[in-house]
C-alpha cells in the first residue's frame, strides 16, 4: 500500500480557546480529488489550514507524504492556492512576477532563475489561459482573474498536490470553465487535489470524493452529496447573503 | 566656483549617492509591506543610541546602529505576533526612543548643534572613515536586496504563501528588520533620522506612478534615489541650503511632477480614446 498524501488523526484546533475543529480525521492518497465542502463557519478552511501548519494543531497529528507536519520539509511537493491575497500590495507586481514566485519553493531563496523556471512559469500562464496578460499589473485584473494568477502561481512550482481554499467563491463564469480546464489537465498528469468549496459548479465532474464538514466535525465522507429540495432544481438561482468577510477582488481589501 | 574641488564636498557627494541608492532598494519592501514609515520609527529609536553614545563617549553612530537593531527586531517580533497590538507598541517605541535620546544628549557634555546634525544630517563633516562605512554598509545592503528579491518580494507580498512554499519566513523579515535599522543608521549622517524615511519611500511613490511590476518599480526607484541626492548635493552646494532637506525636497518635487504628468497622460488618452467601455463581467451568483 502507498503513504497517504496526507492524513490528518483526531484532530482538533481552536481559536482563543474557542474550539473550531474537533477529532477531525481525513486520509487522502495519491491521484484522490477531495472536495471539503461544508456552510459559512463549518471550520472547513480551517482543516486545510491546519494541514499546512497555518494555524497550530491542538491535539491529534497531521502527517503529509508520510512525514509528521512539523518535520516536513519537502513542501515544494505542494502548491497552494489561497482564497485571495491577504494583505495586499503596495507596490504593483505583475502577473508574471507574482507567478514567478511559485518556483521559489523549488528553486531555494539563493539559486536566481534558470531557463526550467522560466519554462515552468510560461506553462502555468498558458494553463489558466493567463499568458497574454503576463505584464499587465495583477491589480488591473478581475477577480476570476486574480483568482487564476493565484492558481498559476501553485502550479509554477510543479506540485504532486495541489490545496485550494474556495479556488471558484466569487469568480466569473469564464474563470471557472478555464480554472476547472486546468485542475482537469493537473489530475490528468497524476496530482492529487484538495480543495474547500462552497459550491461546486464546472468541478463537479473532477470530483472524486466529498468531505462535509458541520460544526467542527466531519458528517460525511464519500460520494459527492446529490442537492436537495430547491438547490436541485434545474432553475435554482444560488443566492447567498455573502458576508462582508469577502470582498470582491482579490487584491483590494 | 566650483565647490567639489573641495574633499568635504566630494565625501558629501559620494555619500549622498550610495544612500540615495541603497534606502529605495530597501525601502520598496517596506512600501509593499504597507510598513512605510517604520524606517523613521527605527530612526527615533536610533535617537536614543546617538544619546548613548555621546554620554559614554562612545561612536554615537556604533551605538545607535546596536540601539537601531534592538529596536526593529523587537518592532519585528511585534508585528509577526499579531497586529492589534502592535500599533501601540510601535507609538511606545518611536517616542521612548526620541525622548530617550533627547534626555540623554542632554546629559551628555554635547551641545545642540551636536544633536542637530544627527536630527537633520550633516554631511559637510563626514570623515573619509565615515565615507568607508557608509559605502561598504549601503552597497552590501543594496547587494542583498537585489540578490534576495524573488524571496523578500514572495515574503512581502503574500507571507503565508512563502510560509507553505518552505521559504525561511522568519529569517528573512529578520533580515529586512536588521537591514532597515543599518540603512538608518548610515543616512543619519546624510539626511538626519528626522528625514531618512523620505528617501526610503518618496523614490518608490514616484517610481509606481509610472512603472507596471515591481522589478520594474525598483529600479526606477534607485534611479531616482540617486537623482534626488546628487541633485539635492548640488543645490546644497551652490544655494548654500541643507544638504539633507535639498535632497528630500528634490524627491517629493520629482514625486509632484511625475504624478502630475502622468494623470495628465491618463486624462489625454482617455480622450483619445473614448469609445473603449470595457463591459463589467457578468455576475455568478446573485448578491443580496
Amino acid at each position: 500500500m502507498t503513504t497517504p498524501v496526507i492524513q490528518v488523526g483526531h484532530a482538533s484546533v481552536g481559536y482563543d480557546g474557542r474550539p473550531v475543529l474537533r477529532d477531525v480525521s481525513l486520509t487522502v492518497t495519491a491521484g484522490e480529488v477531495v472536495a471539503v465542502l461544508g456552510a459559512n463557519g463549518s471550520g472547513k478552511s480551517t482543516l486545510i489550514r491546519a494541514v499546512l501548519g497555518l494555524v497550530p494543531l491542538g491535539t491529534g497529528s497531521v502527517e503529509l507524504f508520510g512525514v509528521p507536519q512539523r518535520r516536513f520539509r519537502q513542501w515544494h511537493r505542494i502548491g497552494y492556492v489561497p482564497q485571495r491575497l491577504g494583505a495586499g500590495s503596495g507596490v504593483p507586481a505583475t502577473v508574471r512576477e507574482v507567478v514567478a514566485s511559485g518556483r521559489l519553493a523549488r528553486r531555494g531563496v539563493l539559486r536566481p532563475p534558470g531557463r526550467a523556471d522560466r519554462a515552468a512559469v510560461e506553462a502555468a500562464l498558458r494553463a489558466v489561459g493567463l499568458a497574454d496578460r503576463a505584464r499587465d499589473p495583477v491589480a488591473t485584473l478581475s477577480g476570476g482573474q486574480q483568482q487564476r494568477t493565484l492558481i498559476a502561481r501553485a502550479l509554477a512550482g510543479e506540485p504532486e498536490l495541489l490545496v485550494l481554499d474556495e479556488p471558484t467563491a466569487g469568480v466569473d463564469a469564464a474563470s471557472q470553465e478555464a480554472f476547472a480546464g486546468a485542475l482537469h489537465d493537473f489530475v490528468g498528469t497524476g496530482g492529487t487535489v484538495l480543495l474547500v468549496a462552497h459550491e461546486l459548479g464546472p468541478l463537479r465532474p473532477l470530483i472524486s470524493r466529498a468531505v462535509v464538514v458541520h460544526q467542527g466535525g466531519v458528517c460525511h465522507d464519500g460520494a459527492v452529496p446529490e442537492p436537495a429540495g430547491h438547490h436541485a432544481e434545474p432553475d435554482h438561482d444560488h443566492v447567498h447573503p455573502h458576508g462582508p468577510e469577502e470582498p470582491a477582488g482579490l487584491w483590494s481589501s | 566656483m566650483d565647490l567639489f574641488q573641495y574633499d568635504f564636498m566630494q565625501r558629501a557627494l559620494v555619500g549622498a549617492l550610495v544612500i540615495g541608492l541603497t534606502a529605495p532598494a530597501l525601502g520598496i519592501y517596506l512600501v509593499q509591506r504597507r510598513l512605510a514609515l517604520i524606517g523613521d520609527g527605527i530612526g527615533h529609536v536610533a535617537l536614543t543610541g546617538v544619546g548613548a553614545g555621546l554620554l559614554l563617549n562612545r561612536s554615537p553612530v556604533l551605538v545607535a546602529v546596536v540601539a537601531a537593531i534592538l529596536g526593529a527586531v523587537t518592532i519585528e517580533l511585534v508585528r509577526a505576533r499579531g497586529r492589534t497590538s502592535g500599533d501601540l507598541a510601535l507609538a511606545l517605541l518611536f517616542y521612548g526612543g526620541i525622548a530617550g535620546g533627547v534626555m540623554l544628549v542632554g546629559l551628555s557634555d554635547a551641545s545642540s548643534a551636536n544633536l542637530n546634525a544627527y536630527l537633520f544630517g550633516s554631511l559637510t563633516t563626514t570623515s573619509s572613515a565615515d565615507l568607508t562605512t557608509i559605502a561598504v554598509l549601503g552597497a552590501s545592503i543594496a547587494v542583498l536586496m537585489l540578490a534576495l528579491r524573488p524571496a523578500l518580494f514572495a515574503v512581502c507580498h503574500d507571507e503565508e504563501y512563502a510560509r507553505v512554499a518552505g521559504l525561511p519566513v522568519r529569517a528573512l523579515n529578520l533580515l529586512l528588520a536588521v537591514a532597515t535599522a543599518v540603512t538608518v543608521t548610515i543616512a543619519m549622517r546624510a539626511v538626519g533620522v528626522l528625514l531618512i524615511s523620505a528617501l526610503m519611500v518618496v523614490p518608490v511613490a514616484t517610481a509606481q506612478q509610472v512603472t507596471r511590476g515591481f522589478r520594474s518599480t525598483m529600479t526606477a526607484a534607485m534611479a531616482l534615489g540617486l537623482f534626488a541626492a546628487g541633485a539635492g548635493i548640488w543645490v546644497a552646494a551652490t544655494a548654500d541650503t541643507a544638504p539633507g532637506a535639498s535632497v528630500v525636497l528634490l524627491a517629493i518635487a520629482s514625486f509632484l511632477v511625475v504624478a502630475l504628468a502622468a494623470a495628465g497622460w491618463r486624462v489625454l488618452r482617455r480622450r483619445a480614446t473614448p469609445a473603449a467601455v470595457t463591459a463589467p463581467e457578468p455576475h455568478e451568483v446573485v448578491l443580496r
